[in-house]
């Protein structure tokens, strides 16, 4: 999908592209408080984890506080995830191009929360036993999914910034559909470390079922033939910066 | 009469966790006759969790000086998928189980089948303490102050006969008094079981309370089983019928995945949960900082291979899992 598409989109994008032009206040206004929020379960974890290290509440964080930290930050990075693949089908349904200047802040927020995750089972819950942690890596499959799921985010974290769209230019938007395979690998690394009931991964499969969905029947919808003069249209009407801040490919 | 089903009760079973931890440093202050100039050096410091264990007891495996896991920590993490699969959705949910009166059904290979109830059925053995670890398949851990009864003292009431090769629990399943029963986590009703020579062995207890109180619902009011060599879910909670039979019984997780859950079910690091390792374990026990897990090395029957190793001699382990 191309976001040019739709009438509202060249307007959304007029005015506020030039990096020296700071952007208008109600987005600024709305970007903080999805910022607050993406914080506020790490805040009360962080809280709630600091009752517990300084022995004011040691039940703060339940019986195995290592696996509750473990698990909210992974539910989190899934969540969060899920959200960033919902930003282009909600712009679609919603025709609000400004979504999408959302879509990197929430992705980086996953990233941020799925190396939290990462780095509470690394430290907290296995620190010390190095063989392990290679093994369960290599050997067990729900480790290996996830792991997966963290290296395959890092190159996305890493190019997200406005430099690397520039510089990738095309190919910016085929290596952030790694995003589709990073969010089934998440899944799965759910799905199998359950044992019986499988009514919360199951909840999520269906939200990515829904997300990947939506983009493959749009896919099929659209005739080919109307897809490719769009692309190319798009490739020469703007600038490469342009392009880059309207971050090309839907992840 | 909150202790009913725990007849002639040691004084110990009705005092809280502060005083019983408090005695019981008392009694290991005392049978520490020769460190007693050192007690003054010792108040200074953090009191052992633990009392002192003899050597009869250590020999025995009856009990052990590890910290024991805190009563909050027991009774608030638990599997028990009748009250719901979520670990602290059993402590949370509402007193429904009603545990008396309660009945137990034996039945099958023995001279004296019945319906028995519960006072009846743990009438005249003496109720006695045992520490044990309990290892969750799960891979976490805790070290728990049981109250109950030897499980063979109570089945050799029932007369097994010689057909008798294995004894079957099962667990009550009542969608009323047991709102989880009505999502099907599991074949309900809940089933396990022991080979006779295993249900006899000293180690294998029934329990009815914890911490000298009795069993909250969510630890299996108000009868459970206690294997400390086996994974968790083997020690049954609320169990309702005992069956002595002469074929291996259905067990409920193995049913469900026979590839990951097998019948003996000993806990062996050797042998991995075909998701996840068994070579470690989080302990989770005292009072001390728990942000870092107590993660420690698994032992072959959980420590307990030199009173049970012999149960298995000759059988490969790895696969009769």
């Amino acid at each position: 999908m191309v976001l040019s598409r739709g009438p509202a989109a060249p307007t959304g994008r007029g005015g506020r592209r030039s990096p020296a032009q700071p952007a208008p206040a109600p987005l600024v206004a709305a970007k903080a408080i999805v910022h607050l929020l993406a914080l506020a379960p790490l805040s009360l974890l962080a809280w709630r984890a600091w009752l517990v290290a300084r022995g004011i509440d040691i039940d703060a964080l339940g019986p195995d506080p290592v696996a509750a930290i473990e698990h909210e930050l992974g539910q989190w990075a899934l969540r969060l995830l899920l959200l960033t693949l919902a930003v282009t089908p909600l712009r679609q349904l919603t025709g609000q191009p400004v979504l999408l200047r959302f879509r990197r802040m929430l992705g980086l927020y996953a990233f941020a929360y799925a190396s939290l995750h990462f780095a509470a089972w690394l430290g907290l819950d296995l620190g010390g036993y190095w063989r392990q942690v290679f093994e369960e890596i290599a050997r067990r499959p729900y480790v290996t999914a996830g792991f997966a799921a963290w290296l395959l985010l890092l190159p996305l974290a890493l190019t997200s910034t406005r430099g690397w769209m520039r510089r990738l230019g095309r190919h910016w938007g085929r290596l952030h559909r790694l995003a589709y395979a990073i969010a089934v690998l998440a899944v799965l690394h759910f799905w199998w470390i359950v044992k019986s009931d499988y009514r919360e991964p199951l909840l999520y499969a269906a939200i990515l079922a829904l997300l990947l969905g939506w983009r493959m029947a749009r896919r099929l919808a659209r005739p080919r033939t109307s897809a490719r003069p769009e692309q190319q249209q798009r490739g020469q009407g703007r600038g490469d910066a342009e392009r880059g801040q309207q971050q090309p490919g839907e992840p | 009469m909150p202790l009913r089903h725990v007849p002639s009760l040691p004084d110990s079973a009705v005092t809280d966790e502060t005083v019983y931890r408090a005695r019981r440093r008392l009694l290991g202050a005392a049978a520490g006759a020769p460190l007693l100039s050192l007690a003054g050096c010792a108040e200074a410091e953090p009191p052992p969790s633990n009392a002192v264990v003899t050597p009869a007891q250590a020999r025995s495996g009856f009990a052990t000086d590890e910290p024991l896991t805190r009563y909050e920590d027991v009774s608030r993490y638990n599997n028990f998928y009748e009250f719901g699969t979520g670990k602290s959705d059993p402590s949370e949910a509402k007193k429904t189980l009603r545990t008396s009166p309660w009945n137990v059904a034996v039945s099958g290979e023995c001279g004296k089948p019945g319906n028995v109830a519960l006072e009846d059925l743990l009438r005249g053995i003496a109720p006695s303490e045992r520490i044990y670890r309990l290892r969750c398949v799960e891979g976490w851990s805790m070290v728990i102050p049981w109250l109950g009864v030897p499980l063979a003292d109570v089945l050799k009431r029932f007369e097994p006969t010689s057909k008798a090769k294995y004894v079957a629990f099962t667990t009550l399943a009542d969608p009323v008094q047991m709102p989880g029963i009505r999502f099907r986590s599991i074949d309900w009703p809940y089933r396990e079981g022991l080979r006779i020579d295993e249900a006899m062995h000293p180690l294998a207890f029934l329990a009815t309370g914890l911490y000298g109180k009795p069993l909250p619902q969510q630890n299996g009011a108000p009868l459970r089983l206690v294997v400390p060599w086996k994974y968790g879910f083997k020690s049954i909670k609320s169990i309702v019928a005992i069956r002595f039979t002469e074929r291996m019984p259905p067990t409920a997780w193995n049913r469900l995945q026979p590839r990951e859950y097998g019948f003996y079910s000993n806990v062996n690091p050797d042998v991995d949960h075909p998701r996840w390792s068994q070579k470690t374990e989080r302990r989770i026990a005292g009072t001390g900082n728990r942000l870092r897990a107590d993660r420690i090395p698994t032992l072959p029957f959980n420590g307990y291979g030199e009173q049970v190793a012999a149960l298995y001699a000759g059988m490969d382990l790895r696969k009769w899992y």
